[in-house]
Parts: C-alpha cells; structure tokens; sequence
C-alpha cells in the first residue's frame, strides 16, 4: 500500500518540520514590520514574502533600499546571501531528481534552510524512501512553515507603523543577523571569512552605498575557501 | 527610501525570480551533474561572507543614534553574537539578544 506510506511520510515531515514555526513566525512579523517601516506598502511586503520566500534575503534587500542603495546592487547582494541554495539543490538531486517535474518545481520555491535542513537528514537516515514518499515528506515539512510565513509577515506590516521608537526595532535586524550567522562559525575559516567581510565593509564604507559590501562579501568567500585548503592541506 | 514603485517591483520581481532560479538550478535544470569542488567551496561561505559584512555598520554607527557608538546596541550586539556562536541556537542567541537590548537601553539610558 504505497498510498499509507507517503500519507505517513507526510505526517512525519509536518511533524518534523513544526519546531520551525517557533522561529519562521517572529522572524516573518519582523520582516513584515521592518519592511514597513522602510516604506514599502503592504502589498510590496506581502510580495516579497510570496515571491522571495528567503528570509535573510529579503532583509538584506530592505536594509539596503533603507540605504537607498542602487537596484543592481540591492538585487546582486541580496542573491549572493542566495547562492548557497545552489547546494542544497544540487544536494537534493540523487534523491528527487527522479521526481516530475512539478514536484522539483515545488520543491525548488519552498527550498529554505529549514526544511531542507531537516528533509536531507532524514533522507539519508532512511535510504529506503521512494521518491514519491521523499516529496511528501519534504512538503511536510512546509506545509505549516509556509502559511505562517505569509500571515506573521502580513500581521507584522499591519502592526509595524504602530510601534513606538522606544522599542528600538531599528536594532532587530542586526540581532536577527547575529544570530542567524554565529550559529555558522564553525570552523576557523568561516570565522576569518567573517571577519574579513566585517573590515572590509567598515574600511569600504566610503564606497557608494552597497558596493563596498559587494566587494567585501568576495574578499571573505575567497579567504574562507583558501583558508578551507590550507587546513585540509594541514590536517594530514 | 527614495525608488520609484517600478523601481520596488523591479527589485521584488528580480529577487523572485532570481531565488528562484538558485533554488531550481540543480533540481530542474542542470539534473544530476555535480558542482565543481572549488565552487561548492566558495558557495560554502557565502552567508558568512555577506550578513557580517551587512550588519557590521549597522551595530557600530545605527541610525537611531543619528550614527553615534551606543553601549546598549553594543551589548546587544556581543551577547547575541555569543549565545549564538556557544550555543549553535538561532532562538536562544535571538531572544537573549532581544533581552539584552531592552535591559541595557533601560539601565544605560
């Protein structure tokens, strides 16, 4: 009965993917409310949650409008914080690249960090699945994270105008920043890229708005990859 | 801001799209041809990479303060950074972080 075992794959991809909602939630109402506070209106908010549907991403993009950086650069550094998804869909071919083509579309506009996260892990725990289970486990994982995604968003535009400068919101992006990248430090050369990316930016500052960071975010991807050689090199 | 509202489409659309095309690169397009191991390995380090860089200036000079040092987001900013890289946790870093912000802006202000 292969009907039971992808409706249980899908069970157990919702199931796993729920802890998630904890943090998609206030990670989606501070978007909503930051955006808004930059002055996008609500229907611009709302698109960029529908059609982005990446969190880090879509905060880079309106720290940098907030600049008034030009479109180019708004559009190349916000892909950049992007690019690592490449992996994770190159990563997720020997498991559903055998999938129609509809489900890889699916797939590929709800591929973010978390379900992705939890999806490869199980894939790899158990080798058995069917392709067929593998989708339904991976839109398990979404089903919930997504809708959440788009309501916390709109509640956080509707809300955002309303919160008193005292609360300081302006210093929730740093600290939804920090804490999504420090997690990451986990070796000496994502730490070196890190700080390479910090100095350059300060040192680039004078750089019209955005393009010093462009330039900084290559520098640290460079160090961060050779630093990852030399230590291979060294480890043996 | 100062853009334009096609401006704004622009760069929603274009960021749309162009996640989108990351996201189906592999899956969709190029099927089960492998990345070159140099590039899986700059593309290791591309968050990394950008967010520090990103938040850097917005944690020494932030706007709210008119671009002033502030001890309180100060705080903030290395207590979150800690929790963050100790614990390995985005919750934990984030509301401790949280908490920080609003305890030293009422203790330091």
């Amino acid at each position: 009965m292969p009907n039971s075992t992808i409706k249980s794959a899908f069970w157990r991809g919702l199931r796993d993917g729920s802890p998630f909602l904890v943090v998609g939630a206030p990670f989606a109402l501070l978007f909503g409310v930051v955006a808004t506070e930059s002055g996008l209106d609500i229907l611009h908010v709302m698109s960029f949650s529908i059609l982005v549907i990446a969190g880090a991403a879509q905060f880079t993009a309106v720290s940098l409008m907030d600049e008034n950086a030009p479109t180019i650069i708004v559009l190349l550094t916000s892909l950049a914080v992007n690019l690592r998804m490449t992996m994770y869909s190159a990563s997720l071919v020997p498991y559903l690249g055998k999938a129609p083509l509809w489900q890889r579309a699916t797939v590929s506009y709800l591929l973010v960090d978390q379900g992705y996260s939890v999806s490869i892990s199980e894939y790899e725990k158990r080798p058995k699945m069917s392709v067929a289970e593998r989708f339904a486990y991976f839109a398990g994982t979404m089903t919930l994270l997504t809708p959440v995604w788009y309501i916390f968003t709109f509640v956080g535009a509707k809300v955002g105008s309303e919160i008193p400068p005292a609360f300081a919101l302006d210093f929730a992006v740093p600290i939804t920043f920090l804490a999504m990248v420090a997690p990451m430090l986990r070796t000496a050369a994502h730490v070196a890229a890190a700080v390479v990316s910090i100095i350059l930016s300060l040192l680039l500052g004078f750089m019209p708005a955005g393009t010093g960071l462009l330039v900084a975010a290559f520098a640290a991807m460079i160090v961060g990859a050779q630093i990852e050689v030399w230590m291979e090199r060294n480890a043996t | 801001m100062t853009y334009s509202d096609a401006n704004i489409w622009f760069i929603i659309v274009g960021l749309g799209l162009g996640t989108y095309l990351i996201r189906f690169s592999f899956l969709g397009l190029i099927g089960g041809r492998e990345l070159p191991e140099w590039l899986l390995r700059h593309l290791r380090y591309t968050p990394v990479a950008v967010m520090p860089g990103l938040v850097a200036p917005l944690v020494l000079w932030p706007n709210a303060t008119g671009g002033d040092l502030d001890p309180a987001r100060l705080i903030a900013a290395g207590v979150t950074l800690s929790v963050g890289y100790f614990s390995k946790n985005f919750l934990a870093a984030f509301f401790c972080g949280g908490i920080a912000l609003y305890l030293s802006l009422y203790l330091l202000n």
